[in-house]
């Protein structure tokens, strides 16, 4: 295949090396060494994009991550969507789509959008999309004016990795002041880390033939790069973008292609002592008509093609620029070859330095371009003289522009470090620094290499801003910002509607919003709101520069930590077991993982919940209790601190008793529930609700650290000390003794709400008789280690009795039977205890409790409360879905409470409910009514219990 | 992501930390406040565009419950105000 523009010499390219790729369905090839922008070059392909509203075509403009035109698509493997392709490394086998049209660049259906184009002014969006009718509009648009979509799968292979580092010096950016900044750190013995987006070091220079010392400046940049290389103290990164500057000095590094073939990004976030910025400076656009059309590029863009990558972007090159740099450009082309056709400027006096590099060249002083003839590339440009004389047709197949230089401060200004405006350079410069941080280079001002480097060879710099273009004689529509099509028609719309403040005029006109973050065009729109007021462009300011510098992938951000990864799953040593058994198992709050329940082959989830619930009621099951909250508290000042976090008194308890409480935070809502007990004076342990062990272990931390710091309190947390078999149902004592005990087993000896410390089956174990089942209970706790022998025992132990382990589902079933609350079902925010029939634990004797006050002080209003009440469906075989609202009278109204649960009762054989209902407490006996969609289902009020009311079985 | 000054831990990343709110008004005596002041207790919680003092747990780490004061404009850690002193 031919490669039609491919200089035979020159460029850092390896012409040993060629590379096949495809783009837009054609098969290509390039070399090693060159982006997917510089192959396509190479190839010919000019129009490579269709804009995003106009679908206008374009062509590549830029050479960097500046690149306003041509997005892709990556398909395959590393798919990956809006990528510019000026940041694309080419590599064999690589195939990318242009976004934004179909079914290709060249022959758009989109493109009828032009047509329309008069319907799609600044603001049509904010005009257009509100309700009631932006429905109507919105499919269509987003499909006419999409961006690439998501890939459909992750990478198939390879991960992301997330790492930190800690730096003296961060360094972003090595193109020579970098570099200079590096070896100067490194010198001093810090510890560098000098991150640059390149795929190679030396910044500008690599696109530029200049000297250091009287050699090629690369020759200099090579040997930086190799004494940095020597330096155990540095660490440098290439193709790897500082993309973030955040508080304290911590800076997000987003590394692509790392050394390992496994990994595909590496994130990284660095603590660095002191920044060093040396981003460099990008070139802006001039703004004139037809500045758009494909073959329109940056000067210092067609530069690098030629001297970087061996590509000539046309044959005949027209130049335009209101300052100096682009004559060394001019020089460049004119010396691989190309022919320069004129280098219009829209200067009166140009400085000598600049034309004694051309002299050869017809430069045309106080000339502006003024249109684009051609449609798919460029054919001419018309030379407009400011004084009004006669415009004339220059013929050239590429226009290079440059609008002068923006020093790349994106890094200071998210550093929250202040931007002061500069006269000479014509641009916004790094000012006072708010954190340790200092700009150098061009990303200071300084923007020629003599300036940068001792020895430096270099044209001095020189401007005279021109914003945009305004002569009678202008043709053809001017970008302000070519990925969003945003004209300087639509600016002066914006200001007429009344955004004056510059990021209004962004916000309504979607300038410098796109996936460039208007790297080339932005400063144009401040110019030319500047102009239009009439004002000094630092009286505009700039917007606020945000990170990410350019487009980072999710992926990187995350790294490893994804699923399972981020939050672990939380196991007990009787997770084997229970899979090994059948369990069907659920994540039950906090990550445990636990059974839900345990079907039999052919059995479905209510015939197994049904069978477990039984052997509860009627006989005896286990289950692994462990994930349960669990605190020891030590210290003298422990009764006194606990009646103040509980509702009810909990000093009074003697050694070896427990009590059920309620934890209230200070405004009155329900924290937790859960059981104290006193081991001994100043000795307890709490139980707190799985889901909630955190939040309370942060509030009784914060509590005693905070308010009673002079307490004598300790809180040890004991979750993963303690783990439980809870065996539980009418044969839990029988169970107890065939494991053989020690302690005492008798009601008198060993009643309800207490715990004994003992041996069990062998083990020394710490047993207390709480229940959430209703029935007698027994939570042996014992060493994890032991457990699993435990566990064991206990089935074989509980083998005559026909024991069965039982799942959430079950637990579920039977906590709802006997009317116990659970956190998130009963309780939800707005509940206090007297609402759920509770008075009891709201102490009246304690002067002041947590939370005491402010539930007071919301009754005293006197508002209707809704309450805790018993429902049954008045069909027995109708099931209710929880969440479920009821109305009055089942009509369409604002609903007076909801269905907080509802279980299939094996004791009652019909299904059951709890329910919170206005005033639910006094309507007992009558009718309320759950309103479906379609259905209204009548259900009976009841006491919030449905199984043994009066305790005796659990207390037995 | 802040650096917080942990008086056991020296400088430590925000990551290791559980943000515990402002400091807040001493808890007044519920018993004798008034209604109106003790919603106020409940509901009014330091919110300035400046120096705040606020809660942090280092529970990542040694679990020590700190205060820092905090400049709400540039995230910058900062000494204690004067006249809190
Ligand atoms: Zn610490």
């Amino acid at each position: 295949m031919r490669l039609s523009s491919r200089l035979t010499t020159g460029g850092r390219i390896n012409r040993d090396r060629p590379l096949r790729f495809r783009f837009n369905g054609k098969d290509y090839q390039g070399f090693d060494g060159d982006t997917l922008a510089s192959a396509l070059m190479a190839n010919g392909v000019r129009v490579t994009a269709r804009s995003f509203k106009y679908h206008r075509p374009r062509g590549i403009v830029g050479h960097g991550p500046e690149e306003p035109a041509t997005l892709v698509q990556l398909e395959g493997e590393d798919a990956a969507g809006n990528c510019p392709a000026t940041a694309v490394l080419l590599r064999e086998g690589l195939s990318a789509r242009s976004v934004n049209c179909w079914p290709s660049p060249g022959f758009d259906l989109g493109g009828v959008a032009q047509v329309l184009a008069r319907f799609l002014p600044a603001g049509f969006y904010y005009k257009t999309f509100k309700w009631p009718g932006w429905h109507l509009f919105e499919p269509s648009i987003r499909k006419a004016a999409g961006l690439a979509p998501a890939p459909a799968q992750p990478p198939s292979s390879g991960h992301f990795e997330a790492r930190r580092a800690h730096a003296d010096v961060l360094i972003a950016g090595a193109g020579p002041a970098g570099l200079q900044a590096a070896l100067e750190a490194g010198r001093a013995g810090k510890r560098v880390f000098l991150a640059d987006e390149g795929s190679e070091a030396g910044g500008s220079l690599l696109n530029r033939t200049l000297s250091i010392g009287g050699r090629p400046a690369l020759d200099w940049v090579a040997n930086a790069v190799a004494e940095l290389c020597g330096m155990e103290n540095v660490t440098h990164l290439q193709n790897a973008t500082v993309w973030a500057y955040r508080e304290h000095n911590l800076l997000m590094v987003n590394e692509r292609c790392p050394e390992q073939d496994s990994i595909l990004e590496r994130s990284w976030r660095v603590r660095a002592g002191e920044v060093v910025i040396a981003t460099g400076a990008s070139e802006r656009a001039m703004v004139f008509g037809g500045n758009d059309r494909p073959g329109v590029m940056l000067a210092a863009s067609v530069q690098a093609y030629v001297n970087r990558w061996g590509v000539a972007p046309g044959k005949r090159v027209a130049l335009f620029t209101n300052n100096n740099s682009a004559y060394a450009v001019a020089a460049d082309l004119a010396a691989a070859g190309l022919i320069v056709t004129a280098i219009l400027d829209s200067r009166r006096h140009i400085p000598q330095a600049a034309l004694d590099l051309v002299p050869d060249l017809p430069v045309h002083p106080a000339t502006v371009a003024a249109g684009i003839f051609g449609h798919k590339r460029v054919r001419a440009v018309l030379a407009a003289p400011l004084s009004g004389d006669l415009a004339k047709w220059i013929r050239c197949d590429v226009l290079a522009h440059s609008g002068g230089w923006n020093p790349t401060v994106h890094l200071w200004s998210q550093s929250r470090s202040s931007l002061r405006y500069d006269e000479d350079l014509a641009a916004f410069l790094p000012d006072s620094a708010v954190q340790n941080c200092r700009a150098v280079g061009a990303a200071a001002g300084d923007l020629t290499l003599d300036r940068i480097v001792a020895g430096g060879a270099d044209l001095p710099y020189a401007i005279e801003p021109l914003w945009r273009v305004d002569v009678p004689v202008q043709r053809g529509r001017a970008f302000l910002d070519i990925q969003n099509d945003v004209l300087v028609s639509d600016v002066h719309l914006a200001l007429r509607e009344g955004y004056a403040n510059i990021e209004h005029v962004k916000r309504y006109t979607t300038g410098g919003m796109g996936v460039d973050q208007g790297k080339t065009g932005n400063i144009n729109i401040i110019g030319t709101v500047a102009m239009q007021q009439g004002v000094p462009i630092e009286q505009i300011g700039t917007t606020t520069f945000r990170s990410p510098y350019t487009p980072v992938s999710f992926g990187a951000i995350a790294g490893l930590r994804e699923g399972t990864v981020l939050l672990p799953y939380r196991h007990t040593p009787v997770t084997q077991w229970n899979v090994d058994n059948g369990a069907v198992m659920y994540e039950a709050g906090a990550r445990w993982q636990r059974p839900g329940y345990f079907p039999k082959p052919g059995e479905s989830l209510q015939e197994a919940v049904n069978r477990e619930c039984r052997a509860v009621r009627e006989a005896v099951g286990v289950y692994d209790g462990s994930p349960l909250g669990t605190f020891e508290l030590k210290g003298r000042d422990v009764p006194r601190f606990l009646d103040f976090i509980y509702s009810n008194v909990m000093s009074s308890l003697k050694p070896g008793e427990g009590r059920y409480g309620l934890m209230l935070s200070d405004d009155g809502l329900i924290l937790d529930d859960g059981v104290a007990f006193r081991l001994d004076d100043h000795r307890w342990l709490l139980s707190t609700s799985t889901g909630h062990a955190d939040v309370v272990n942060q509030h009784m931390e914060k509590l005693l650290q905070t308010e009673f710091a002079d307490w004598h309190a300790m809180i040890t947390t004991v979750t993963s000390q303690w783990n439980n078999a809870t065996i539980c149902g009418p044969h839990a004592r029988d169970v107890m003794q065939a494991l053989g005990t020690d302690i005492d087993l008798s009601p008198q000896a060993f009643p309800f709400m207490s715990i004994r410390d003992g041996m069990v089956a062998g083990f020394p174990a710490r047993v207390a008789r709480v229940s959430f089942t209703g029935e007698l209970s027994y939570e042996v706790n014992v060493a994890p280690r032991h457990l699993m022998a435990l566990w064991n025992k206990v089935m074989e132990a509980g083998a005559p009795f026909a024991i069965l382990p039982v799942g959430s589902e079950s637990n579920h079933v039977l906590r709802v039977e006997k009317g116990f609350l659970s956190l998130g079902h009963e309780v939800d925010g707005t509940v206090d205890a007297y609402d759920l029939g509770m008075g009891w634990v709201m102490s009246k004797t304690k002067p002041d409790y947590l939370g005491k006050r402010a539930v007071m002080l919301r009754r005293a209003g006197g508002a209707t409360r809704r309450e805790l009440v018993g429902i049954l469906p008045q069909d027995p075989n109708r099931q209710i879905p929880e969440g479920a609202p009821l109305t009055p009278a089942g009509c369409k109204e604002a609903t007076e409470g909801l269905v907080t649960a509802c279980v299939w009762s094996v004791v009652n054989q019909r299904w059951v409910g709890l329910a919170l209902l206005e005033n639910g407490h006094a309507r007992q006996g009558e009718t309320a009514h759950v309103r479906l969609q379609d259905e209204v289902i009548p259900v009976s009020i009841t006491k919030p219990v449905f199984h043994d009311p009066d305790g005796t079985r659990l207390r037995s | 992501m802040l650096l917080i000054p942990c008086p056991f831990c020296g400088a430590r990343s925000e990551s290791e930390f559980i943000y515990g709110g402002p400091v807040r008004a001493a808890r007044p005596d519920p018993n004798v406040v008034s209604d109106a002041d003790w919603v106020d207790y409940l509901t009014v919680v330091p919110n300035p565009l400046g120096p705040v003092q606020e809660h942090w747990w280092h529970a990542r780490g040694c679990g020590e419950w700190l205060t820092i004061w905090r400049d709400t404009r540039t995230h910058d850690i900062v000494e204690a105000p004067d006249e809190i002193e």
